[in-house]
């Protein structure tokens, strides 16, 4: 229904917001084709045996952390469907969502404070191993922290994929008398299959691109992947050359992740809200309840137990000593800054793209998608294949030869997490707002309620809650990025992950313990 | 107001318009679901333009002008109002579409209010409405708009017969001091019946009928009109 003949600025908007993605990620595509051309065979030559491993080690890593989360996955979430009301159970579910919010650095030192060689179960592992327990550097702590991150979030998918059983057909299964094999054949397994690829492809993708718990707790060029290799690369060996050729793998492997994913009809982004149980009609039996009991307890135990470590780690430190550093009294002061600037562009983004998309698609009546149409729907998605490192690696490079790559931390900080949690903030808007058109749409036409009048009165109301949501999610991520800012990060710009990884490296890490808890991101509503 | 051989298509189906509506009456529009109702509608409020023909409203072309501009009202039958918004900032919006009021403004507000039956209610939200007080409201916006056109899509379908009745009064009422031109689509005879004074009966995207309220319903309209309404014994 094209109401408007002038050019909607909402399609403005959108067109500004997809310039400035295609900018950030052009120009550090365009870094890494100068630096390519630059030195052609160095790049070439630097597709050595080192790097096979390299990906092999990435592939390896990312297959095994898929299966150990999905797998238990699949089995708690069916736990979680079949008793749809016991005491604790939407607490559990919260604490399911907290993962994902979290910064990487700290539950890889949370992990460490668990099961590292000084953490609080080492005594407890060294008497069951015989011998003295040798820590989780390595593959061991890689998979640990990524079935921290992405077991509670398959769980939660697969759960929501149960819940779209439709109520009619569990009352026809207890009218039948199935029993609980029967039904998990006949009417979980099937809702679950659906489900299994796109979850699966999400978490490998999450793994694949994993840069922080691998330089944090890989502990070695054993275990590195091609994302830890890029920043090493850049930082350690200054070898541009080495970091195209691995960038160029990099892009290519994320590429072909999200291409077989978007086939499966995956959702890449994840999900944040609370599903709400449906009734269930069939009552489980006396040993299937304990078991499912067991099983939920054990997945809950081990999401707890990290988080529980973080905080008493935090209440053990000398916070009072930490807050009176300069040092960290800085970089919470820059982190803090950082993020609020890298939220609320995001948001801004991500809302223009939205309305942009809702304005296309009620100009174009019944024709086919307009390429621009296309751009600002799945525009936002497309950055997930462009890892932040990436995009850093193609920055640092653009532009070492013209300014000083220190002096732009900030800025690629800020943008780069901006771009990145798009998606995340694309999907708390979108449903808001095309609810919103929908009813409105024609009303504003027909009152003239247009331009900044219309997002004052008719739209801030609607989407306040959404933008918090979405602007609260941002930050958080922001708050947790270590990608960007260990490529620009130095003594002159730190934020807290920063400072953190500093001190890790010089084994201070009972001090580093102490200070994420404080400043470090809450879980987004 | 005419729609001067007026083509238009949503995906396939194509319509054309070739109508004349007299000025100052009630004319009712009816027709079977998907005859093009609606749209004609749209298309006379610009929230559709048509891909051939113009669009005449009070000697003046207004085929290429946006929904605001023309001289028209129209009341939906639901999602007349902003939710989030009060009865009173509802009505607000029919005056300035930035919520700028001025004395006059809110006076006009008030006089809308207390003419459609919902003096005392200006605080509350939609929500805490009735459906007919929640059509009420938008009728009230109607009156401040001050435009000489006003659109009816099924305004009153979702509401009880009693409560339509004293709907339909007030829109004669409304109609007759403002001597407004009104569109009325209806499925309910008995509605149009007691409103109309001309009536246009569409099929599958055309006016296949046009005539007096009281040919139609006399039992005199023509066959396709009378099988739609299931009768052939006198309405009125």
């Amino acid at each position: 229904m094209p109401f408007s003949r002038r050019i909607d600025p909402r399609i403005l908007a959108g067109i500004l917001a997809l310039g400035f993605i295609t900018v950030l990620i052009g120009g550090a595509l365009a870094g890494l084709v100068a630096e390519g051309w630059r030195d052609l065979s160095g790049a070439v030559e630097a597709f050595d045996p080192y790097l096979l491993r390299i990906v092999r080690f990435t592939l390896w890593q990312a297959a095994l952390s898929t299966l150990l989360s999905v797998l238990p996955a699949l089995f708690v979430a069916r736990a979680l469907s079949r008793h749809p009301r016991f005491f604790g159970r939407n607490l559990i579910l919260h604490l399911f969502a907290v993962p994902l919010a979290l910064p990487a650095i700290v539950v890889a030192l949370a992990v460490l404070s668990l099961y590292g060689r000084a953490g609080y179960f080492a005594g407890l592992l060294s008497a069951l191993g015989g011998g003295e327990w040798p820590g989780i550097y390595g593959i061991a702590g890689i998979l640990i922290a990524h079935v921290f991150f992405n077991l509670p979030l398959a769980a939660r998918l697969f759960l929501e994929a149960l819940q779209t059983v439709p109520a009619d057909q569990w009352r026809l299964a207890s009218q039948l008398g199935m029993g609980p094999r029967a039904a998990f054949r006949l009417i979980e397994w099937p809702a679950l299959r659906q489900a299994l690829p796109g979850v699966a492809g999400l978490v490998f993708m999450l793994c694949v691109t994993s840069f922080t718990i691998v330089l944090t707790l890989g502990g070695g060029p054993r275990a590195t992947t091609l994302e830890v290799a890029i920043y090493q690369a850049l930082r350690f060996d200054f070898d541009p050359a080495r970091a195209v050729a691995l960038t160029v793998l990099q892009v290519g492997l994320t590429f072909v992740v999200v291409l077989a994913l978007t086939r499966l009809g995956a959702n890449i982004t994840g999900d944040a809200n609370l599903p709400v149980a449906p009734r269930r009609f069939m009552s489980p039996g006396r040993a299937e309840t304990a078991l499912d009991a067991g099983l939920i307890l054990l997945a809950s135990l081990f999401v707890v137990g990290p988080m529980a470590a973080t905080v008493a780690a935090g209440l053990e430190a000398d916070l009072v000593r930490l807050a009176g550093e300069d040092a960290v009294r800085q970089a919470t002061l820059t982190s803090i800054v950082l993020a609020l600037l890298a939220a609320l562009l995001s948001t801004l983004l991500s809302l223009a793209l939205v309305m942009a998309r809702r304005a296309l698609a009620i100009g174009r009546r019944a024709g086919a998608r307009t390429l621009l149409e296309y751009a600002a729907d799945t525009g936002a998605g497309f950055v997930l294949v462009v890892p932040p490192i990436v995009i850093g690696a193609g920055w640092f490079l653009l532009i070492r030869h013209s300014a000083d790559v220190f002096a732009i931390a900030p800025v690629m900080v800020v943008t780069v997490n901006a771009v990145m949690a798009m998606p995340f903030a694309v999907r708390a808007l979108r449903p808001a707002y095309d609810a919103s058109s929908e009813r409105h749409e024609k009303l504003c036409a027909l009152l003239g309620i247009s331009g900044w009048t219309r997002l004052r009165l008719v739209d801030w109301p609607v989407l306040r809650r959404p933008l918090a949501t979405a602007f609260a999610f941002a930050a958080a991520l922001s708050l947790g990025d270590l990608g960007v800012i260990a490529l620009f990060g130095s003594d002159s710009v730190q934020t807290l992950p920063y400072l953190l990884l500093g001190r890790m490296g010089s084994y201070r890490t009972a001090d580093a313990a102490g200070k994420e808890p404080r400043a470090g991101p809450r879980a987004p509503p | 107001m005419k729609l001067d051989k007026v083509a238009f298509s949503y995906g396939e189906a194509p319509l054309s318009f070739d109508v004349e509506f007299a000025g100052g009456v009630i004319t009712a529009v009816m027709g079977p679901s998907g005859s093009g109702k609606s749209t004609l509608l749209n298309l006379v409020a610009g929230f559709e333009t048509p891909q051939a023909g113009r669009i005449w409203i009070g000697g003046k072309d207004v085929t290429a002008a946006p929904p605001a501009q023309r001289p028209v009202s129209m009341v939906f039958q639901e999602n007349n109002l902003f939710s989030h918004l009060s009865v009173e900032a509802n009505v607000g919006l029919g005056r300035s579409p930035s919520l700028r009021l001025t004395g006059a403004d809110r006076e006009a507000v008030q006089a809308a209010l207390a003419r459609t039956g919902l003096a005392g209610k200006e605080k509350r939200l939609p929500r805490e409405l009735s459906g007919g007080e929640r059509q009420r409201v938008a009728l009230a916006r109607v009156l401040v708009r001050e435009r000489p056109v006003l659109l009816l899509d099924e305004p009153f379908a979702s509401l009880g017969p009693a409560l339509r009745q004293d709907m339909l009064d007030l829109v004669a009422g409304l109609q007759a001091e403002r001597s407004l031109t009104v569109l009325f689509v209806t499925h309910q005879p008995e509605d149009a019946g007691r409103l109309a004074e001309a009536v246009v009966f569409l099929e599958e995207g055309r006016v296949s009928a046009a005539g007096a309220a009281e040919t139609f319903f006399g039992g005199a309209g023509p066959e396709a009109f009378r099988h739609y309404i299931g009768s052939k014994r006198p309405i009125t």
